[in-house]
């Protein structure tokens, strides 16, 4: 519904027939294949992500989850494939896509402050010469105030714990005002209380009509965080509605069924008999 | 207009064109990439040189600009096809080049005005006796036109794209996430320094541009914390490097590009030890004064 409001969204040339006659799905990956140094690290992914959904990208280490978020925001080549966006090429749909790398990927020692790297997630907006308009300065304002991050808005990047960096990396993402949002591991190394407040945010963005990917590595919180899920171990496993695609035999397909926290996991979901 | 005025001039221009792009070097973590072109462009030098006959500051700037981007392109090229780490690669290129340099400026000795000695070690002593003529008129040493123009260009460059650059330098991810060409102001900042280093070695020498691209950037990081901050103070402590080192220069008798170079160190020294929040030595002191408050 409020999805697409205000902006102009072609539909796709070759409408799929399961995608029925509504509006182009947010995220369509089909036939995705990404090599580094010639070796796949992602093969024949088709994926199609519904509109609205709450998704965790699982996977064991070296999957390649971050790898498809980045493909998907064509950061990366890719070897084949396709992604649509809306059913647009990515870099005629940047504007509806927010992203948010993992935290350790940047130096938190950059001179800057916390207000600034919000205002950061604005620059798409801004033309070629222009700079950060005082419009732009309440909207990162507002967005660090939702993750309860406004007391510390002139507070150097690296004075900040690693909790609240990651609250700012997602203030950032809301900044963007996007319809998409791919986030890898917003969850990762963060306390407690940060947890609950991104998964608020999460909430309050999929009630809003907006569609969020994460990348997610914590199995036991994925069923109470996350009404979509796709499992990924360099080909896609399975995607889907959680109860029907968090199953022990699509997980021991992703992982290998080695891991002690994996069956942990695989006794609760059993036990409670889905 | 006396000399030591023009030295003077000379010097606060290399340290405020070199502070501006510096500054994204240290951030970016490619400092490094300012020594290696700052060697790297000599054979572009002397090329230009060959190919237009004269020492005019445009075409210098040009095959700088030129030489600059080549060597930042190859090392790439090298790092990514042969899979060589980008130090090396970084290393394999801008020797080649320089020696290169070396090499046609030693055979053409009788027909370019260009001395070995005086690229790496530069002569700023001598900046006000060779200056721009047109026809009768005396404009000034050549130095302080070519510095002016690549402070110029530095500026343009980062008021006009302060935001991209920034947001190349912390988090190019989301950069290109937005739709910011990385490798567009990546090359851009290539060319600022070739231009930077070829501006300011005939007269200061490669060692003091490479001094100065680094030493203020890295001593305003540790006294603030803001982007526009590190710009500006960078700048104005280069300058006090180089006030500094001539005057040091001028008592002792010694080399003034040496002695901006040290004065610039000392600096770095000081600030190390005692910045207000990241200094060795205020730190430890706050570490004793609050021990003692426990006690």
């Amino acid at each position: 519904m409020a999805g697409n409001s205000g902006k102009t969204i072609r539909f796709p040339r070759e409408a799929k027939p399961e995608r029925g006659a509504g509006a182009p799905a947010p995220i369509e990956v089909a036939d995705l294949t990404v090599t580094y140094h010639r070796k796949p690290v992602l093969r024949d992914i088709n994926l199609l992500i519904k509109e609205g959904g709450l998704t965790a990208v699982i996977g064991p280490n070296g999957a390649g989850k971050s790898t498809l978020l980045k493909a998907i925001m064509g950061i990366i080549p890719l070897a084949s494939g396709e992604v649509r966006v809306f059913g647009e090429p990515i870099d005629r749909s940047r504007g509806l896509v927010g992203y948010v790398p993992q935290r350790g990927s940047v130096d938190w020692d950059f001179p800057t402050n916390a207000l600034d790297v919000v205002l950061m997630g604005r620059y798409g907006k801004l033309g070629l010469f222009q700079r950060p308009r005082a419009r732009d300065r309440e909207t990162a304002l507002a967005c660090l105030e939702k993750v309860g991050m406004a007391p510390y808005a002139g507070r150097q990047i690296s004075q900040l714990s690693g909790g609240q960096q990651q609250r700012v990396f997602l203030a950032r993402a809301l900044a963007q005002e996007a319809e998409v949002y791919l986030m890898d591991e917003p969850l990762a190394g963060v306390d407690a209380a940060t947890e609950r407040a991104v998964i608020e945010i999460l909430k309050d963005l999929q009630a809003r009509g907006k569609t969020v990917v994460c990348v997610h590595h914590d199995l036991q919180t994925v069923t109470s965080y996350f009404d979509q899920v796709v499992l990924l171990n360099l080909r896609l496993v399975a995607s889907g509605p959680t109860e029907s695609a968090f199953t022990p035999s699509n997980l021991r397909a992703t992982y290998g069924g080695g891991l002690t926290l994996l069956s942990d996991v695989l006794e609760t979901l059993e036990r409670s008999g889905s | 207009m006396n000399s030591s005025f023009w030295i003077l001039l000379t010097a606060c221009l290399v340290a405020v064109t070199c502070g501006l792009v510096g500054t994204f070097l240290v951030l970016r973590r490619m400092v490094l990439m300012g020594d290696a072109i700052s060697h790297a462009v000599l054979p572009g030098l002397v090329g230009g040189f060959l190919l237009s006959g004269s020492r005019d500051p445009l075409v210098m700037l040009l095959g700088a600009g030129a030489v600059g981007v080549l060597t930042a392109w190859l090392t790439e090229w090298v790092h990514r096809s042969g899979r060589v780490d980008t130090g090396a690669s970084m290393g394999v290129v801008f020797t080649f080049l320089f020696a290169l340099g070396v090499i046609l400026v030693s055979a053409f000795a009788g027909q370019i005005d260009l001395d070995p000695d005086c690229v790496l070690y530069g002569e700023i002593a001598y900046v006000a006796y060779d200056t721009v003529l047109w026809g009768e008129r005396d404009l000034g040493p050549r130095a302080v036109w070519l510095l002016g123009g690549a402070l110029l260009f530095n500026l343009f460059l980062i008021v006009a794209f302060y935001k991209q650059l920034k947001i190349c330098a912390f988090d190019p991810e989301l950069a290109e996430s937005l739709g910011i060409r990385t490798a567009t102001y990546h090359y851009l900042l290539m060319i600022a320094t070739a231009i930077t280093t070829v501006a300011a070695f005939e007269s200061v020498g490669a060692i003091l541009v490479v001094a100065m691209l680094v030493v203020p950037p890295a001593t305003a990081l540790l006294l603030t914390q803001r982007l526009s901050g590190v710009l500006i103070l960078a700048s104005l402590i280069g300058c006090l490097s180089a006030g500094l080192g001539y005057s040091l220069a001028s008592a002792a008798d010694c080399s003034i590009a040496g002695a901006m170079a040290v004065a610039a160190g000392v600096l770095f020294l000081l600030t190390f030890l005692f910045s207000p929040r990241h200094g060795l030595v205020t730190r430890a002191w706050f570490r004793q004064r609050s021990l003692l408050a426990e006690e």
